[in-house]
C-alpha cells in the first residue's frame, strides 16, 4: 500500500497518526495520511487523446500523489498555518534578519494582473510598464545608496552577494588583474560572505574584531597586499554597530587595487540617513525581503538587487533595462556583458512591485523616518536592559540592533539557547542566538520600526524577568522550555543521524535507532 | 506614517530614557560630514489610494496574458491557479513566518515542507528531493556543481535542448571553463551529445520536454552515460508534463532538477519562481539547499526539523556546498497546495488535458499554408518554421492582441538556422477560439 487508500479512515481531525489537538493547537495528520490517489480538488475535464504525441514516453510508474477536495485542503492548510509564529502574530526580534511588518496594499499591487499575469518572454513592446517599474525601483535604489548602477536580478541576499563578486571578479579580469586571489572577510560577517568568496574560488582572509566589536582599520591595511580581489564588509556590522573607520577602510582597499564589497543586509539602519556610496562601496546587494518589506514567506523567495559603483557598473549581468527611442527596451544576451546571466529571465518581479510599492508608501521622508525609528528602538531595548544583561560593545550606540552576550548567565546553569527557548512561552520568538560568533553565547536582538512603545516596554519586562528567574536558579522554566508551543523540543541529533526526508507508508518505516 | 507606529512625543520621552542629546546622536559613528540632514531627493510620503493609482497606471501599460489569446511558454507557463491557492498563502502564518530555524514553532512551514518534498521526490520518481531553490536555471547550475563533486569529475555536456537562459546560468556558475561543454542548439531534437562521452566526463544535462518541446530518450542516455561512470541530469521546465511522462527516476536520472512555477505560481515576468531539485538518497550530503527531516520531541510526538545543516553555509562558512540562505518556501507553499488540490487524479487529467490542446494547436499550424511543425514529438509545446524572420511576425501578431509565442532569436540570437522558428505553446487555458484567432492571424500575415 503506497498510500491511505483504506476508505481513508484517518481524516483530517479524526485522529491519524500525529493524534487530533484542538482547532486551536491542531495536531494534524500529513497530507498523505489523509489523502488518496483518487480524490481531487480541481475540476476538469476528462479528455480523449486520439492520437498522442509522446512517442512512446508515457508513463508506466505511479506518481502516489494523494488529493484532497477543495474543503479539506483548506482545512489542511489553515490547521498547519496555526502551528507558526509570524509577525502579525507577535514581535519577532531577529537579529540581522529584519522582520518588520509586510503591508498588505503590497501584496494587492503585486496581483494586479498587469504584472503578475505577464510572460518574460512577451515581446517588449507589450511590457512597458514592468520595465518602467524595474527603471524606477533602480532609481530609487541608486538614490538611497549614491551609487551609479544596480543589477536587480539576483534572487536573494546571497545571490546577491555571488553576482557582486561576479562582477569584481569580472572587473579584475577585464584589468588583467586576475592574480588577485583573495578575499578578506572580517570574523563577525554573515557565513554567506565567506561561503561566497570560496565558491568563486578566492582564498578568505579573515580580519579580526577590535575590543569594541569593530573592524580596524590598520587590521585591513595589514592585510592587504597586491593579491587580495575585495573586502567584503557589513555596514553595519553584525554586532550592531557602525563602522567607525569605514572610510579610511575604504580608502586602503582602493589605494591597494581591490574593490569594497558590502554585505547591505542591515541597510534598513541607514537607509535615508547614510548612503553607502558616500563611504566607498564598490558593490551591495540589498534585500528587499528585510529592508523593503517584501514578505519573508517562511523562507522566500527572496530578492537581492546589487547596487554598483561607477567602476564595477560595465560589469553587471544581463538583463538590465535601458532607453530606446522614446520607450524602454531590456538588454537581455549574455554577450553584452562580462559577467553573463545568473537567472533566467529578469529576476523576481513579483518582489519588486512590492518593494516599490512599499517605498512610494514611506516616501524619501518616511524611509528616513522608519530608519531612525528603527535604531531608536534597538537602542530603547539596549538602555532598558543594559543594567542586568551584558553588553560586550558599549562604546558606540546600537544601530538597528543590539547584541547582548551570556555572561550575565554565568553560574546560572541557563544557556543563551535555554533563554531564547524560555522567550518562546512568553509569545515572542527568539532572538538571533549564538551569532555574530564574535562574542560568547550571543544574543542579537532587532525590534525593527515596526514595534510600537507598549510591545517594546512588553518585551523588555519579559527579558528583565527572564533574566531575574535564571539568576535566582529557576532553571526549570528555560531548559524545560517551551512548554505551551505546538511542541516541544525537537531532537536534531536523530533527524541527522537517520535522516527521514520523505513520507513512506508505516509498514517501511525504518526501526527506530534507539 | 501609517506603518511607523510612534508619535514624535513617544520618541523624544524614548530617546530621553535613552539618554542622548537628540536623535543624530545614535549616529555618532557615522561620518559627520556624510549624514544626511534632510530626506532624500525622493518623492514624499503618499496615502493608500495614490500608491495604488500609480501602480495601476504602471500595470495598464502592459498586455496580460488574460487579454487576449496566449501561447507563450519557453520555460514558463500560464496556467490556472485554484482560487484556494493564493487565498491560503496570503495568510499572515504563511506569508509573515521567517525560516522555520525555532521549530517549536515552526511546524506548520516544516510540515508543509516535508510534504512539498515527498511530493516532488514522487513526482521525479526520485528517492529525496530539498526544500526548493530559486528557481530552474540556479537549480541546473547547482546540479552541475554537485554532480563535480560527486564525481571529482571536470567535464560537463549541455544538451542542445536546454533551454538557453539556463546554459548561460551555467555558464556563468562555471565561470571560463574548458571542461563545460555547450552543444549547439537543436531545433530538430536531434543531438549528439551521446557520442562524445568518456570517462572523465562527470554529467550530462538533458532537458525534456526540450527548449523546443521535443521530448528526450533519457533512458538512452541515462545507460551511455552510467556506462562511463558519469551522472545524468535531467532538466524539466513544464512539470505538468510529469502527470503523464515517465517519471526521469524511473529512466536512470541521478539528479532531476525542475521549475515548479506552473503549479501555483503565476507568470509574474519570470519570478519569483521555485527550482526543484531531487536526487538519489546515497547523494544528499552533496545536496544544496534546506532540507527538512522527520524527529520527535521531548515528549515523544512526531514533529519536523531542519537537518543536515552541516552542509551550510551559516554553518559551514566556506566549506559549504553552496552559498545558499534562503529557499523559496511560499513559491514551494503554492506549489505543494495546488499538487494536494489536483492530487494523482488530477494532475493526470490536467496533463491529458494541455496535451490534447497541444495537439489541436500542432494540427491547426501545420495546417497553414508556409508553416512546418518541427516536432514529431511534444507535450504541451512544439517549434513551427515559417520560412521568414520570425521576429518580425510575432510582432505583428502582438499589434494585433495575439501574443503568439517565442521567436527563437530571441533567446538564440546570431543564429540565422533559428532565425524564422517560433516556439508556442498550449495549456488547459488555451481555447479553440484562441487557435482559430491565431492561425487565421498567422496565415494572413504569412501571405
Amino acid at each position: 500500500m503506497s498510500m491511505n487508500t483504506q476508505g481513508r479512515p484517518t481524516g483530517i481531525g479524526s485522529g491519524g497518526a500525529g493524534g487530533n489537538g484542538s482547532s486551536m493547537l491542531p495536531n494534524e495528520p500529513l497530507l498523505f495520511e489523509i489523502g488518496d490517489r483518487e480524490h481531487s480538488g480541481v475540476d476538469l475535464p476528462e479528455v480523449e487523446i486520439v492520437t498522442d504525441r509522446l512517442g512512446g514516453f508515457d508513463r508506466a510508474s505511479a506518481l502516489d500523489l494523494p488529493g484532497l477536495t477543495e474543503p479539506e485542503a483548506m482545512r489542511h492548510y489553515v490547521r498547519l498555518s496555526r502551528l507558526n509564529h509570524s509577525i502579525d502574530s507577535g514581535m519577532y526580534p531577529l537579529g540581522s534578519c529584519t522582520m518588520k511588518h509586510n503591508p498588505r496594499l503590497n501584496e494587492k499591487m503585486a496581483r494586479l494582473p498587469g504584472f503578475a499575469d505577464i510572460h518574460p518572454l512577451q515581446p517588449v513592446s507589450t511590457v512597458q510598464g514592468a520595465l518602467q517599474l524595474m527603471e524606477e525601483l533602480s532609481h530609487w535604489l541608486m538614490t538611497l545608496t549614491g551609487t551609479a548602477a544596480v543589477a536587480l536580478s539576483p534572487k536573494a541576499g546571497a545571490h546577491g552577494e555571488l553576482c557582486g563578486m561576479m562582477a569584481i571578479k569580472a572587473a579584475h579580469e577585464a584589468r588583467g588583474q586576475a592574480h588577485r586571489t583573495v578575499v578578506l572577510v572580517p570574523e563577525s560577517a554573515h557565513g554567506t560572505n565567506p561561503a561566497t568568496a570560496a565558491f568563486l574560488g578566492y582564498s578568505v582572509k579573515p580580519i579580526p574584531a577590535r575590543a569594541d566589536g569593530t573592524v580596524d582599520a590598520s587590521a585591513v591595511v595589514a592585510a592587504l597586499s597586491p593579491d587580495v580581489a575585495a573586502i567584503m564588509l557589513t555596514n553595519p556590522n553584525t554586532c550592531g554597530l557602525f563602522e567607525p573607520q569605514i572610510r579610511e577602510i575604504a580608502a586602503a582597499v582602493h589605494e591597494a587595487g581591490a574593490y569594497f564589497y558590502c554585505d547591505g543586509a542591515n541597510f534598513n539602519a541607514i537607509m535615508g540617513v547614510v548612503r553607502p556610496g558616500d563611504l566607498g562601496i564598490d558593490a551591495m546587494h540589498i534585500n528587499l525581503h528585510k529592508t523593503f518589506s517584501t514578505p519573508h514567506g517562511g523562507g522566500g523567495p527572496g530578492a537581492g538587487p546589487v547596487v554598483l559603483s561607477e567602476a564595477l557598473a560595465p560589469f553587471a549581468p544581463v538583463p538590465f533595462v535601458r532607453k530606446a527611442g522614446d520607450g524602454l527596451e531590456l538588454v537581455e544576451h549574455p554577450q553584452e556583458t562580462a559577467l553573463g546571466r545568473i537567472t533566467a529571465f529578469h529576476g523576481q518581479m513579483g518582489m519588486y512591485v512590492r518593494a516599490l510599492t512599499y517605498m512610494l508608501s514611506h516616501g524619501g521622508d518616511g524611509l528616513a523616518q522608519a530608519a531612525r525609528d528603527a535604531v531608536l528602538n534597538a537602542n530603547y531595548i539596549r538602555a532598558r536592559l543594559a543594567d542586568v544583561f551584558s553588553l560586550p560593545f558599549p562604546d558606540y550606540p546600537a544601530m538597528h540592533e543590539v547584541l547582548f552576550d551570556d555572561s550575565f548567565l554565568e553560574g546560572s546553569g541557563v544557556s543563551t539557547l535555554d533563554f531564547a527557548k524560555a522567550l518562546i512561552d512568553e509569545g515572542f520568538h527568539p532572538m538571533t542566538m549564538y551569532f555574530p560568533l564574535v562574542v560568547h553565547g550571543a544574543m542579537l536582538i532587532e525590534p525593527t520600526e515596526s514595534e510600537s512603545r507598549q510591545t517594546l516596554d512588553h518585551f523588555c519586562d519579559v527579558m528583565l524577568d527572564l533574566a531575574r528567574s535564571a539568576k535566582a536558579g529557576d532553571k526549570e522554566r528555560f531548559t524545560a522550555a517551551p512548554t505551551r508551543a505546538p511542541r516541544r523540543r525537537l531532537d536534531e541529533t536523530r533527524a541527522a543521524r537517520t535522516p527521514r526526508l520523505t513520507w513512506s507508508p508505516p509498514e517501511d518505516l525504518p526501526q527506530a535507532a534507539e | 506614517m501609517r506603518y511607523l507606529p510612534h508619535s514624535d512625543a513617544e520618541r523624544a520621552d524614548m530617546l530621553a530614557l535613552i539618554g542622548g542629546p537628540d536623535a543624530d546622536a545614535l549616529f555618532s559613528a557615522v561620518p559627520s560630514d556624510l549624514l544626511l540632514r534632510q530626506p532624500p531627493a525622493l518623492p514624499a510620503h503618499s496615502p493608500e489610494f495614490s500608491v495604488e493609482a500609480r501602480m495601476r497606471a504602471l500595470s495598464a501599460r502592459n498586455h496580460a496574458a488574460g487579454d487576449g489569446p496566449f501561447f507563450i511558454g519557453a520555460g514558463a507557463y500560464r496556467h490556472h491557479v485554484p482560487a484556494t491557492v493564493d487565498h491560503l498563502i496570503q495568510r499572515s502564518e504563511w506569508l509573515t513566518a521567517y525560516t522555520p530555524y525555532q521549530p517549536e514553532i515552526s511546524q506548520g512551514t516544516l510540515q508543509m515542507l516535508f510534504e512539498f518534498q515527498t511530493q516532488v521526490a514522487n513526482l521525479t520518481g526520485m528517492e529525496v528531493a530539498n526544500a526548493s531553490l530559486y528557481d530552474g536555471s540556479t537549480a541546473t547550475a547547482e546540479a552541475v556543481l554537485m554532480a563535480r563533486r560527486l564525481t571529482r569529475r571536470n567535464r560537463i555536456l549541455l544538451s542542445g535542448g536546454l533551454h538557453p537562459h539556463y546554459r548561460d546560468v551555467v555558464r556563468t556558475y562555471l565561470g571560463d571553463d574548458d571542461d563545460l561543454i555547450c552543444l549547439p542548439a537543436s531545433p530538430v531534437g536531434q543531438g549528439d551529445i551521446l557520442s562524445r562521452l568518456d570517462d572523465k566526463t562527470a554529467a550530462i544535462v538533458i532537458q525534456t520536454p526540450d527548449f523546443f518541446g521535443h521530448l528526450r530518450d533519457l533512458k538512452a542516455a541515462a545507460d551511455a552515460i552510467h556506462a562511463v561512470g558519469g551522472l545524468l541530469i535531467v532538466v524539466v521546465t513544464e512539470v505538468v508534463s510529469l502527470g503523464l511522462l515517465e517519471a526521469p527516476g524511473a529512466l536512470g536520472a541521478d539528479i532531476v532538477v525542475a521549475e515548479g512555477q506552473s503549479l501555483g505560481n503565476a507568470l509574474n515576468f519570470g519570478g519569483p519562481y521555485v527550482g526543484l531539485m531531487a536526487t538519489r538518497k546515497s547523494f544528499i550530503r552533496q545536496m544544496p539547499g534546506r532540507l527538512c527531516g522527520e524527529t520527535v520531541d521531548a515528549e515523544g510526538q512526531r514533529g519536523f526539523v531542519l537537518t543536515l545543516s552541516t552542509r551550510e553555509q551559516h554553518i559551514r562558512r566556506e566549506k559549504a556546498t553552496s552559498n545558499i540562505c534562503t529557499n523559496s518556501g511560499l513559491c514551494a507553499l503554492a506549489f505543494t497546495i495546488h499538487l494536494s488540490l489536483l492530487g494523482e487524479a488530477g494532475l493526470v487529467r490536467l496533463a491529458r488535458l494541455n496535451h490534447a490542446r497541444a495537439g489541436a494547436l500542432a494540427d491547426a499550424l501545420a495546417a497553414i499554408p508556409g508553416v512546418t511543425l518541427l516536432n514529431r514529438t511534444f507535450f504541451n509545446e512544439m517549434t513551427i518554421r515559417i520560412g521568414r524572420p520570425a521576429a518580425p511576425v510575432v510582432e505583428a501578431l502582438a499589434r494585433r492582441g495575439i501574443l503568439a509565442g517565442v521567436p527563437a532569436s530571441r533567446l538564440l540570437p546570431g543564429e540565422p538556422e533559428v532565425d524564422d522558428l517560433i516556439i508556442l505553446a498550449a495549456t488547459e487555458l488555451t481555447s479553440s477560439e484562441d487557435i482559430a484567432a491565431l492561425s487565421a492571424a498567422l496565415a494572413e500575415e504569412l501571405k
